[in-house]
């Protein structure tokens, strides 16, 4: 999120307000769970550190604004991030480890477990349809909810894996 | 009468070798006036048969069956072919329209079996495929459609009898992304019409819509749950973007 934020400012510089709307756009409905402090709490860290600078200035019948703008660190670590190839979760790891241990330790039953699961992940499913549904069909914001609906389709597939898998062990 | 469909202890055998297999084993299930209710399961648990057994396309080896009130498991196959042209429409995954027939008259056939006249067939047709979308596509044969126009049109001939219930089989199955969207709102449109669906599915969009969520293995309901409740659009939302986060 930090380093989204400051890419947003490569454009040109921003003050906090004009940053945040620009976030939201990018967002969609999941930009309305944002909360407005963590905008400003986030470009402080980030001035600190060194990646922006901020100016004031002056504006005719308002008082001065804040305006920032990326440092030439900034810039370079804006360009790192682009380039970076790192994905976020590529296997649910945890839910994997608790299905081993709910069969090693018998504390749980890993069909139940695998059941429970795929149920949440069909009314996150659910909900994230209802959002879909709601939203302008080319805005930035559905084709967020296109990927996060596909991520959960992937998971739910693969809890089919994991309930073929259990239910064959526990019938042996 | 708010159930349209009543199944008590329904079984099904398959003849093999040695003990004959239970393709539905003992299945107690009801579907309600307006509901949709969606059955998921890994292949092989006889969530089709049992699809089959509601609509009166094989019968059940016991147990009863009751649609719209009237106990229907002991009827003959003449008195089901009847009371399904009026009481049960079928989607199924590979859509089974009647290649030799356009589009219209595939959807107007239900109503022609049931006695009805051309006219009113030709009249409630064209409504359903304008509803549908489908339209100006009415006077082409099946295979000048697209998957999603196929499926739209079966879904208007299994909804042109006003039946009791639509029982669907894998319904996107052989859709892309955007014809299984296509279907997708179309069964929110029945919902908000108040039309009851059961809907046998491996596509986790699919089931996801429905009120209700039966679990299948092995030939038995192993879980039922309602859908509706739970979690929270703005819950889904902060943990989409991860905003929680350190920011």
């Amino acid at each position: 999120m930090r380093d989204g934020i400051l890419s947003l400012r490569a454009k040109e510089p921003a003050h906090g307000y004009e940053l945040r709307q620009r976030l939201m756009a990018a967002l969609g409905p999941a930009g309305a769970a944002l909360n407005p402090g963590q905008v400003y709490v986030t470009l402080s860290r980030l001035e600190r550190a060194g990646l922006v600078e901020a100016k004031e200035v002056a504006q005719p019948n308002h008082p001065d604004k804040k305006v920032y703008e990326l440092t030439a660190s900034g810039r370079e670590r804006v360009g790192q991030w682009l380039a970076d190839v790192t994905w976020s979760k590529v296997a649910p790891v945890e839910f994997h480890l608790k299905l081993v241990a709910a069969a090693a330790t018998h504390l749980a039953d890993p069909v139940a477990l695998v059941d429970a699961q795929r149920l949440e992940l069909l009314r996150e499913l659910r909900q994230l349809q209802e959002l879909a549904q709601a939203e302008p069909p080319d805005s930035d914001g559905s084709l967020l909810l296109e990927g996060a609906s596909l991520r959960l389709q992937a998971d739910i597939h693969w809890l089919e894996a994991c309930e073929r898998r259990w239910v064959e062990r526990e019938t042996r | 009468m708010n159930q349209v469909i009543e199944a008590r202890g329904l079984v099904r055998r398959y003849p093999a070798e040695g003990s004959p297999i239970r393709a539905v084993d003992g299945v107690d299930l009801t579907v309600e006036a307006g509901e949709t209710v969606s059955v998921m399961g890994p292949s092989g648990c006889g969530k089709s048969t049992l699809l089959h057994l509601l609509g009166g396309l094989e019968r059940p080896d016991a147990g009863e069956l009751y649609l719209g009130g009237q106990r229907v498991d002991g009827l003959s196959e003449t008195q089901w072919a009847v009371l399904r042209r009026g009481s049960v429409g079928f989607v199924f995954q590979a859509f089974h329209l009647v290649d030799e027939l356009t589009a219209v008259e595939n959807v107007e056939l239900p109503v022609l079996l049931l006695g009805g006249s051309r006219r009113d067939a030709r009249r409630r047709a064209m409504e359903l495929l304008e509803r549908l979308g489908v339209a100006e596509r009415a006077g082409h044969l099946p295979d000048r459609l697209s998957g999603g126009e196929r499926q739209r049109v079966a879904v208007a001939r299994a909804l042109i009898n006003q039946p009791l219930v639509v029982l669907a089989d894998e319904p996107t199955g052989n859709l892309d992304s955007r014809a299984t969207g296509e279907i997708l709102r179309l069964f929110a449109e029945l919902r908000e019409a108040r039309q009851a669906l059961l809907i046998v599915t491996h596509d986790a969009r699919v089931a996801s819509t429905a009120h209700r969520l039966l679990t299948m293995r092995d030939g038995a309901i192993v879980a039922q749950t309602r859908l509706g409740a739970g979690t929270s659009a703005a819950a889904v939302l902060a943990s989409l973007a991860d905003l929680g986060g350190e920011g």
